[in-house]
């Protein structure tokens, strides 16, 4: 890979497909002489696909990032003296820092710049992979195939955050707003939207594209589900409060950083074929080292009123909630040592948040690896190697955001586990929908109940 | 193509036809190609192998082949295309009458036998995902697919579960804490499917891999969500699920019949045996149908009531009082019409059924187009030859899942869905400093 860098300046900005493609359709095609030779194993049909048209891609994305690209040759003059292993090892640093800094800047912009900020960069991801789509299977023919993928988008976002919308918003919907209907119907208008998009798909299928089609119809909802789910449960998890969108994330990106460290520093046994940088040394010494971090920051973030606290919305002051009531999991309890360490200190004064952190770190470290070695796999089976060339040193945002996906999912699932996330006014929302006859039934359940 | 043999037409279709079908394709392909259109890669994706899956068939399907053979004995003398046209006929009938006799069971029995049918459907598309894909070298992708069925379905029908009778557990139950970590059981079981998937990739299959992945989860989506949403309809009422159904059955059955006998312009490429005479006749007999059926049943309590645990009596509730939507309701006529009648009763339902009858018979085939357009995308006839004269159970439901989807969303928007009892859960599973809130804010709003 190194001489690879060294042909050129200009070669960390480029798109990477550019250089590597012959050298992986090369390799590629030795390994199959050899197996088709040694055991007769029948010869797959994706070996046969033809490597990727890297000039009209690689054109496009040099356009694209002329700014980008101004600043890195700068800095590229600068460094042109350093070996470019440290030259690459420096430019990714920089850009680490910058995306770090960036994120606490989001943070302090509050929960719903940082919403906004997801959905944006769902969107982003959603251009990356379908754009791969729709270079691998050169669909070049099919018009219709980005416009409705695009619709499909647009259809499952607008459903989703609409149905979330309501749910925590809708009590404050008054009877005469024009936007009622909306709320109302909001599943039909969904639903019928997604079915025009479905009726559309039917009426685009044209003869001897049929299984081209149909791949890419079954590919771009593969890449919604994952992606707007996600950024959705992300969403949510902000909803509960702040802390469940930023520890999470911060705890992917220790993992990250440590892993990479330890890899860097002491890393000798490789961890999986499918992403050969990473070592056994840097996942153990990456998941310990999140598992400290974990504690120590968590214990940190649950000083904060403004990280804790769900989004309410405050009736008397007409805004958010700055300040409330924090759950018994943020409240600073006094835990009794057991008896091995008693001798010590006889008590100690945590957040239960901080024992939590505890399997938050063990997931991030253990299985959310699992995310980027699924995009690997995904990334050498379409023969690239990094989603986009957007941030230098990294690759697109997908490959920034592949392990977060299904960590923003446990996360989800452990606040409803956990954090009982029911709400008042939720419940009375619904108690005022009943129709009077199963309002009676409600009520007299409820006393009867109350009264045991 | 079916006078062939005696035994042509339950043996799996794709054996007489794949040969036609092939020749077919290649002419059609020559002439594009001649025209400087790009050749794509699924042109020169190799057919089907027939023998495997056709011999695998024939040995399940004995009992129906012995009996084939007897009634084909008897029907050699006429035509095959009224052979045919018999032998669809007949199944229909079959069909009909074992879903009347499944209905009589009750909502328990339905539930059931939806989820074995999704299961069927499952497997009949994974079987072609398998052939088509040429999976065999990839032992882990059935297990895969079998265990994300078995995943996804736990943990919905779950969901649906602790959502409806969750209230009924003590806290001493030995399955309380099934119920309290449901979703972190399901999603943990998810995930150990995902981390599989991962381990299980090997070198020069990863493409094959991974499209095997995204179809065994498009299946999924599709077949575990709608067969959900079923599942959901008969909870508000059997009425809700025996009528799309239904609907859905008479269009198929009246657009056949139009067809038949008065078929002539083509309606798309993708079905060549469809025509616009069917598609309006079957509407317009759908609606006519639909209306008559809706105020049929709305009569029957049994089929009305939805599925609401009788604490009292320890089972489920067979009477309650229905939702005006089931109730007869006297509207005045328009003044055209009200000459000849001043009043009209009716039940609500029945102007309902309107709108799901227009949507049966306009988007419901669609699903039949997709289904079409996916055999023809993998160059297969039908998805199995369970049913003869009809193909396999996907053939027979694909327009169902669509017409599932609707009415689920049909009722949540018109038919309102709460529950007394589900509210009670969700008060009770909330702590006690904001059940204290809730009781406050409820007797504030009802002093007002």
């Amino acid at each position: 890979m190194s001489s690879v860098l060294n042909s050129d300046t200009s070669n960390l900005h480029q798109r990477n497909i550019d250089y590597d493609i012959d050298t992986n359709v090369t390799r590629l095609l030795k390994k199959e002489t050899i197996t088709s030779g040694v055991g007769g194993a029948p010869t797959t049909e994706d070996d046969e696909m033809e490597p990727l048209p890297s000039q009209p891609s690689g054109a496009h994305i040099i356009l694209e990032e002329s700014s980008i690209q101004n600043f890195t040759r700068y800095t590229d003059q600068l460094l042109s003296n350093f070996d470019p292993r440290w030259r690459n090892w420096i430019i990714r640093g920089i850009f680490s820092f910058i995306m770090l800094i960036g994120f606490a800047k989001l943070i302090e912009l509050g929960p719903l710049v940082v919403s906004l900020v997801i959905l944006l960069i769902q969107i982003k991801c959603f251009q990356e992979i379908i754009n791969l789509g729709y270079v691998v299977y050169k669909s070049h023919n099919l018009p219709w195939f980005r416009t409705l993928s695009w619709y499909f988008l647009f259809t499952s976002n607008y459903w989703l955050y609409g149905e979330s919308l309501i749910h925590h918003f809708g009590f404050l919907m008054n009877k005469n707003n024009f936007l009622q209907p909306l709320v109302t119907y909001h599943r039909m208008i969904g639903f019928l939207l997604y079915t025009s998009g479905f009726v559309g798909f039917v009426l685009s299928l044209k003869k001897t594209y049929y299984l081209k089609q149909f791949t890419l119809f079954g590919y771009t909802h593969i890449t919604l589900m994952i992606l707007v789910t996600s950024s959705h449960q992300m969403i949510q998890n902000i909803c509960e409060g702040m802390i469940w969108f930023l520890f999470p994330v911060s705890l992917i990106i220790c993992n990250d950083i440590m892993a990479y460290m330890f890899g860097f520093f002491f890393g000798r046994t490789r961890l999986t074929k499918l992403s050969p940088k990473k070592t056994w040394e840097g996942f153990i010494g990456g998941g310990i080292s999140t598992l400290i971090f974990g504690f120590i920051f968590a214990g940190v973030l649950c000083n904060y009123q403004s990280f804790v606290c769900p989004l309410e919305y405050n009736e008397e002051i007409m805004g958010l909630a700055i300040s409330c009531k924090p759950l018994s999991l943020f409240q600073k309890t006094t835990y009794l040592m057991p008896k091995p360490f008693s001798f010590f200190k006889r008590t100690l004064e945590l957040y239960p948040f901080q024992l939590h952190s505890l399997t938050l770190s063990l997931f991030a470290s253990s299985i959310g690896p699992f995310g980027g070695f699924f995009a690997s796999g995904f990334k050498r089976a379409f023969r690239i190697k990094d989603f986009a060339a957007t941030i230098p040193g990294h690759g697109g945002f997908m490959d920034r955001f592949d392990c977060q996906i299904i960590m923003a999912l446990f996360t989800n699932v452990y606040i409803a586990t956990f954090a009982r996330i029911a709400s008042p006014h939720k419940i009375l929302q619904q108690v005022l929908e009943l129709t009077p006859e199963k309002r009676d039934e409600f009520l007299r359940l409820l006393r009867n109940h109350l009264k045991e």
